[in-house]
């Protein structure tokens, strides 16, 4: 169990569900998500497999609404996290994306030092207090096991950081600001063996408090962490549930072959 | 048959080599005559005179280049002043918010604003800037700014342009508003860029003749505020240069400020470019 | 924590507002040129040269100019493409991506860019006077060559610079020496040459403190290379200072006529541009 310092950002319950109602994605005249409905569930690691361009990273940068940024992209249905439908929020989205940690292909440090980018989402949201900060950045290095490595030199710039290392960084940062769901899009696939098994583990470590969300590409990986597992296929969803259950009996012929390396 | 090409090759790639070694040796040529032509005025005079003397009395043989060196650096100063304000907001607002067919509209403005000749400017501030601010500096200031306009915006265009989406997502994913993210990272990331993008617009509004000797007034004095007359350097030498050239050293004088626009000019331009060179390499991964 | 939404806003409508500045100066500078010229323009104005008296008022127009500018431009944009063709061709496919004559090549010509054409022209004219020789047409033609070389050479060095490696590779294996590659990257980067001669000429025609000295000012066509030419950019100065009516009404139309060559030109640009590279805005 992770401990959290005392910086709350929120008031009040959260609930950490997401429940997606009929989603359909179109970027520029192409159906790319087509009546996607998925809840995706409290607490667990939940992995987006299927092959290269069937939308599960559409699905995933639908899911912080990332995907706005996308000339001539438009999203319609629900997605809902508590009672707020992320999609008609307005105002209330970068609460919402404060909520929903992301983790990308390739860590992405920010132009900063390290402290300041695990500091930054606390800056953002309002936090000025430098001993806070301080303990804030140092929870989350250790979550992370970077502190150890980093401690010497908080003050460095990220890029100097291997990108293994870097990839934690990145993690801390989504953690620092305390949200509930982390969108990891291949989160390990630039990394080297080593790395990425210390990051899967990370992962397993962390869903004990959050709800992870992870695109993969490699099947091993979604069977070594998977709770549950979505396949999808050509912008549909073709099957969801219990991993043990999709792995070991998948009811849909294309999950099979899938599965069974008849394509990727 | 085969050799003879290979010979062909040879001897355009020397050709070649002579033009593009031409290219280079140009900017040396200029600052040798430069400095050879302005020899005269140089050896009689201590440096330190020439530069901070306010008397201009040619007949006299009095040759104090302050006034014009005050008059450039006020027109360069407001015009950069107002112009950077205007083009950072607006390279942000097409770079980061603008839909595709805002930029449709506002890059060929841009296109067209940076074609338009020196004179047309001139004009321009003559019938419409000059009987809202007389004959001043800050028209001088205005006119610059404007002209400059198009190439703060295209320089910063490109440089945020150039910072990966990646980060923004990053940022973004934090729950930082757009602007938030901008301010920063977008900025913070490109701070090198756009200080050198200034420094290349500051170096281009000193050189500007044209526009500004017709709106500025042109005298020959230290001014004291931004609503007198003022005469910049490159206006003094379209003014003069050609007549009276038989006054002892008055051809010197104007060459002399000449090769001050061009050393001034020459370091501000190498430095920036460096800068955007470096720039350009670092987001090229 | 209402605050940061606040200043979204606010920086927001500010962006607005500069954006708006910009088209605003736009729209200004072309409503004040062209409705002014509008009202002095005549046949007269772009067919006739300068009659007697003209610069008290009496009839004539500025054809002289119009010709002379046609002259120096025409004559310096062969003479900068036959200089930068070159260059480009030797940095691009002669030089390897690295190389430090490339990089000293490409910084003087981004720097002789940053140069002030008055600058230029100060220059030129000193070489002038030390060769014995009086502001001429020819010597107008040196300036504004010298001037628009380096606009040449850069913006045809960006588009080569994305010109694809395969293609070389491809000719190189067909037994083609570096030389014989030219044909191939001429026609790769055609449309870039096209922009930078567009970009060139509107750089050249509206250029006043290069050929002010060097080309001078006449009310002839000049029939000589050694003859003094007139310009656009100086018919609208000089007619400019004028203290009297007509003749500043020609200036008017001078700028209308200079205007409307450079919308031509950066419009025929534009167009280059958005027909080559479809997905490319900027």
């Amino acid at each position: 169990m992770i401990f959290r310092p005392d910086h709350k950002f929120t008031h009040g319950a959260e609930t950490s569900k997401m429940q997606i109602e009929g989603l359909n994605v179109h970027i520029a005249g192409q159906h790319i998500l087509k009546e996607v409905n998925l809840i995706i569930p409290d607490k667990r690691i939940t992995c987006v497999i299927g092959p290269s361009g069937c939308g599960k990273s559409t699905l995933l940068r639908s899911m912080n609404r990332l995907i706005d940024s996308v000339e001539g992209a438009h999203i319609e249905g629900k997605i809902l996290i508590g009672e707020v439908n992320l999609i008609d929020s307005g105002e209330h989205l970068t609460e919402l994306r404060r909520r929903i940690g992301l983790v990308s292909q390739k860590p992405c440090p920010l132009p900063m030092s390290i402290f300041e980018n695990v500091a930054y989402g606390c800056q953002i949201h309002g936090i000025r207090n430098r001993r806070k900060l301080k303990m804030v950045v140092r929870h989350y290095l250790e979550a992370v096991g970077l502190w150890d490595e980093v401690c010497e030199r908080l003050n460095a710039p990220a890029t100097s950081l291997s990108l293994g290392q870097q990839q934690r960084l990145c993690l801390a940062r989504s953690l620092a600001v305390e949200p509930q769901f982390i969108l990891a899009d291949e989160a390990t696939s630039a990394l080297d063996p080593i790395a990425s098994r210390n990051v899967e583990e990370l992962f397993v470590k962390l869903k004990n408090d959050y709800s992870i969300i992870m695109v993969t590409h490699t099947l091993r990986q979604a069977r070594r962490i998977a709770d549950y597992v979505v396949f999808m296929y050509l912008g549909e969803l073709v099957e969801a549930g219990l991993a043990s259950e999709v792995f070991d009996n998948p009811q849909h012929e294309l999950t099979k072959k899938y599965l069974s390396g008849a394509f990727s | 048959m085969k050799s003879l090409c290979i010979f062909k090759d040879r001897a355009a790639g020397g050709v070649m080599f002579f033009l593009t070694i031409a290219s280079i040796l140009v900017v040396g040529a200029m600052a040798v005559g430069l400095v050879v032509k302005s020899m005269p005025l140089l050896e009689s005079r201590p440096l330190s005179e020439l530069l901070f003397s306010s008397e201009w009395k040619p007949l006299r043989g009095e040759f104090g280049f302050f006034p014009f060196l005050a008059g450039t650096l006020w027109v360069t100063g407001i015009a950069i002043v107002l112009a950077l304000p205007v083009s950072l907001l607006t390279a942000i607002y097409l770079v980061e918010y603008a839909r595709r067919r805002v930029k449709s509209y506002v890059f060929p403005m841009l296109d067209i604003l940076a074609g338009l000749p020196s004179v047309i400017y001139g004009v321009w501030g003559v019938l419409l800037i000059v009987p809202l601010a007389g004959y001043t500096l800050l028209t001088g200031g205005i006119v610059l700014g404007v002209m400059i306009l198009p190439l703060l915006v295209s320089l910063l265009v490109e440089i945020f342009s150039a910072v990966p989406s990646s980060l923004r997502d990053a940022s973004a994913s934090l729950g930082a508003t757009q602007w938030q993210s901008i301010k920063k990272v977008v900025l913070r990331k490109t701070s090198p860029g756009i200080l050198a993008a200034v420094v290349l617009a500051i170096s281009r509004a000193l050189g500007e003749t044209i526009a500004v000797l017709m709106v500025c007034g042109n005298l020959p004095e230290v001014p004291h505020s931004m609503m007198e007359a003022g005469y910049p350097l490159p206006a003094l030498i379209a003014n003069n240069y050609g007549e009276m050239l038989s006054l002892p050293l008055y051809e010197a004088a104007l060459m002399f400020a000449a090769l001050i626009l061009f050393v001034v000019i020459l370091l501000f331009n190498v430095t920036s470019r460096v800068i955007l060179y470096r720039v350009e390499k670092k987001f090229a991964l | 924590m209402r605050a940061k939404f606040i200043e979204e806003k606010t920086v927001k409508a500010l962006m607005y507002l500069s954006t708006a500045i910009v088209a605003l100066a736009v729209v200004s500078i072309l409503w004040t040129i062209l409705s002014k010229g509008w009202g002095a323009m005549s046949w007269d104005m772009i067919s006739k040269l300068p009659g007697g008296g003209f610069y008290i008022g009496k009839e004539g127009g500025f054809l002289n100019a119009i010709v002379g500018s046609l002259y120096i431009v025409g004559t310096s944009a062969v003479l900068g493409l036959l200089v930068s063709i070159p260059v480009v061709f030797y940095l691009n496919v002669y030089l390897r991506k690295s190389s430090r004559l490339g990089y000293a090549a490409r910084l003087a010509c981004d720097v002789l860019f940053g140069i002030p054409s008055i600058v230029y022209g100060a220059f030129g004219f000193a070489l002038m006077i030390y060769f014995g020789m009086r502001a001429s047409l020819g010597g107008g033609i040196v300036v504004v060559t010298l001037l628009i070389i380096p606009i040449f050479i850069r913006s045809m060095d960006e588009a080569a610079r994305d010109f694809p490696r395969e293609i070389l590779d491809t000719a190189y294996s067909l037994g083609a020496t570096r030389l014989q590659t030219i044909r191939v990257v001429l026609r790769q980067i055609a449309p870039g040459i096209a922009t930078a001669t567009l970009l060139s000429i509107g750089r050249a025609i509206g250029d006043a403190a290069g050929v002010m000295f060097t080309a001078g000012y006449t009310d002839s066509i000049p029939t000589s290379l050694s003859q003094p030419a007139a310009t656009l950019p100086l018919a609208v100065f000089f007619q400019m200072t004028s203290p009297i009516k007509e003749v500043q009404n020609r200036a008017y139309a001078a700028a209308m006529v200079l205007t409307l060559i450079i919308l031509v030109l950066s419009i025929g640009g534009r167009l280059i541009m958005n027909r080559f590279s479809k997905n490319k805005l900027s």
